[in-house]
């Protein structure tokens, strides 16, 4: 056999049955059945031919400042021949976690990587890298951790952080940030860089990614934070298994009462699912239907975007951006609305001003009338007071006009 | 003061000879009216079929996201659930559901751009207008002066006014005018799963529905279209199981709204008979008046001795 033979050749020596392998590749197409040269409209058969012909992709790989967890996921698959085939699938010529070697017999173990496959291997980062104080928080064999990664990336094809702390920092970058963490497109330019975030992300996102750079020679489309658009497109809320409940207004109020028992949706619970990017409504983790957060009752934290998880409050509700219509329908006639307090109020009010306005205007009125400004009314007066001292029939017209200072005067 | 028999007489008949020429001349343009409305050459619209509608409200999504408007969320904080027609909603699905049991309907409402549109009657700028070729009615902003008449002439209730707003627009369905340009069919019609709501020109649309109810007998409620005729006949038609006035739309006849306002207005004006006669009237009311104020001045004259000072 070559010393880089194609993956066909190599799981046929290493014993993989046809069966398995296209169990694996069946769980590509599921991972990225829309986005990826690969496996777009393609039968499984011819996936497998594909990746059959293609030589092992060399994978590097380098911790820094992670929990391991990235591969962790890599690794604990529902049974343990998957991650056996996925290890046979991929050459991991270097991982510091599977690798037996140490110290310099690991530094040898890494630049042999290199050589050999100079321009051609992936680098997988996991993990932040500390920049604060010229790096000094974190050091491999006397070096700091900003100078391997930019060595090592130096002479990759392609650079994939894995991780939402190779991604754009993740834990270790949360408030106050005391190392300075950031994600790798933070300190390596210069390379196509593919951020694969997530605490940890799915497994079969980065085998699928890793499958169509070697298979078809580029990266994937992706998105403004560098994220392959086949399984960051969409937020999980849209796919989301509980989403007929959000719909519908049944949502669980507290941890453990009863709609959270029946399965109802979480967002009330905090759940971050309608503002995060990340295929694990569809794509569950370690082949097993269910198993993800939301699918075992806990609400979403928002693991893949920057500024969701630990920055907003864990049982915060999140605003929704793109809100769609429940399951309710509005009846044809909506009912006529009534009159709110403030509205009549209001009303009162003007009517209760025009009425006051009106009746101290009639009071002025009848006062000016007092005065002798309406001559007929005092006519009237006259003629009744005349009336009642039961004066003589009047012999000639008696006109007697109220008398001003000035009449007196000219008398 | 008391209206003498004789004065009653000659009132009555000095009204009366104006009204009844008023009649005569009225009475004989009462049905003249029947101009047919013509159809614009390229008539577009929408053929929505009840029956066939699962109301998953694909359509009021995709009209929002069409029309570049945000989700009306004003009634619920999470969801887009406006309860009509508004100013952010410019398509929506209601329900008809009976309480009897009886069988229930999705109806989608938008505007029916009508062959003879009461919105761009009632408009007195054009700011609602008929395009002459599509047939669609549309608002431009430059025009309005935001009197609203639109929103109350439509005899739909379509066009909604922005109360909110210092820029307040009038929204309602134009059909995505912005997207036929480029060759694209409404949001509506291009999302919807079942294909209860078709785009297309009139001509083939009111085929398809005339064909849809012949191929399903006692299937449609009057096995008519509604929109064929009504108001004048509409661009965007409909079918249904249940009667469309249960779904909201009523039965206007075959007079388009605008026509029958017009009949009644030629015939107030005719002649300027009515104009002339209400003339008449009131200065018969005035002369009255007019005497009985005389006649209670001469009497108070003779009363109290006073000359009147009216």
């Amino acid at each position: 056999m070559s010393k880089h033979p194609t993956i066909a050749e190599h799981l046929e020596a290493s014993g993989v049955s046809r069966r398995s392998f296209l169990q694996l590749c069946s769980m590509l197409m599921v991972t990225a059945p829309v986005g990826l040269a690969l496996t777009g409209k393609k039968s499984v058969l011819q996936v497998a031919e594909a990746i059959g012909k293609t030589k092992r992709p060399s994978v590097i790989w380098l911790h820094f400042q992670d929990c391991t967890g990235c591969t962790e996921t890599l690794l604990r698959t529902s049974a343990p021949d998957v991650a056996h085939l996925i290890l046979d699938v991929i050459s991991l010529d270097y991982h510091e976690t599977l690798m037996a070697a140490s110290g310099a017999q690991a530094e040898a173990a890494l630049r042999s990587a290199i050589a050999d496959n100079a321009g051609k291997y992936v680098l997988v980062v996991e993990g932040a890298i500390p920049t604060r104080d010229n790096g000094v928080y974190m050091e491999l064999g006397g070096r700091p951790a900003v100078q391997v990664v930019r060595e090592v990336a130096a002479q990759a094809g392609a650079v994939i952080a894995i991780g939402s702390c190779a991604s754009w920092g993740g834990v270790p970058s949360a408030d106050p940030n005391p190392t300075g963490a950031v994600g790798v497109d933070y300190v390596v330019s210069g390379k196509p860089i593919v951020n694969l975030p997530g605490c940890p992300p799915n497994p079969y996102n980065l085998l699928a990614l890793v499958l169509e750079y070697v298979t078809m020679g580029r990266l994937p489309e992706l998105d403004e934070f560098n994220r392959p658009k086949f399984a960051y497109e969409r937020v999980i809320h849209e796919n989301c298994p509980r989403r007929a409940h959000f719909d519908a207004g049944r949502f669980a109020a507290a941890f453990g009462d009863e709609g959270h028992r029946k399965g109802w949706c979480l967002y009330k619970l905090g759940c971050k699912g309608p503002i995060t990017h990340a295929a694990c409504a569809t794509r569950h983790f370690n082949e097993i239907p269910g198993v993800w957060p939301i699918g075992i009752g806990a609400p979403c934290v928002g693991c893949t975007e920057k500024g969701v998880v630990w920055r907003m409050g864990t049982f915060e509700t999140v605003p929704i951006h793109l809100a769609t219509p429940p399951d309710t329908y509005p009846p044809i006639y909506s009912a006529a609305g009534g009159i709110k307090v403030g509205a009549a109020a209001l009303v009162g009010a003007v009517a209760g001003a025009v009425g006051g306005a009106t009746w101290v205007a009639s009071q002025r009125f009848q006062s000016s009338a007092e005065a002798g400004v309406t001559r007929v009314n005092v006519d009237r007066e006259h003629a009744e007071k005349l009336k009642a001292s039961a004066a003589k029939p009047i012999d000639k017209p008696v006109f007697k006009p109220v008398s001003t200072p000035d009449d007196k005067k000219e008398d | 003061m008391a209206i003498t028999r004789r004065e009653l007489i000659s009132t009555v008949a000095k009204a009366g000879v104006p009204a009844a020429v008023a009649m005569t001349v009225g009475a004989g343009s009462l049905h003249a009216e029947t101009e047919s409305i013509p159809i614009p050459s390229a008539a577009v619209g929408l053929l929505y079929d009840a029956s066939i509608c699962i109301g998953c409200k694909a359509c009021v999504s995709a009209c929002s996201e069409a029309n570049d408007t945000p989700a009306d969320t004003r009634g619920d904080a999470l969801h887009q659930a406006p309860s009509d027609l508004n100013d952010l909603t410019r398509n929506i699905i209601k329900l008809y559901k009976p309480e009897d049991g009886s069988p229930s309907s999705f109806v989608k409402r938008q505007c029916m751009h009508c062959l003879d549109p009461a919105c761009a009657a009632g408009c007195p700028f054009q700011a609602l207008h008929k395009d002459p070729e599509t047939g669609i009615v549309s608002w431009t902003a430059e025009e309005c002066i935001g009197c609203r008449y639109c929103t109350i002439t439509c005899p739909y209730h379509v066009p909604r006014f922005q109360w909110k707003g210092f820029n307040p627009r009038v929204t309602k369905c134009e059909l995505c005018s912005q997207r036929l340009e480029k060759g694209l069919e409404p949001g509506c019609s291009s999302v919807c799963p079942t294909g209860a709501v078709i785009f297309g020109p009139r001509t083939v649309l009111l085929s398809e529905a005339k064909r849809r109810i012949k191929k399903n007998p006692g299937r449609y409620y009057q096995e008519r279209v509604y929109g064929e005729t009504d108001n004048g006949g509409t661009q965007c038609l409909y079918l249904s199981r249940v009667s469309f006035e249960k779904l909201g739309l009523p039965e206007l006849g075959p007079e388009s709204v605008p026509a029958r306002t017009l009949r009644w207005q030629r015939r107030l004006y005719q002649y300027f008979a009515l104009p002339a006669l209400l003339y008449v009237g009131l200065v018969q009311v005035i002369r009255q008046r007019l005497k009985g104020h005389e006649q209670e001045a001469h009497e108070r004259e003779k009363e109290t001795g006073l000359r009147a000072q009216l």
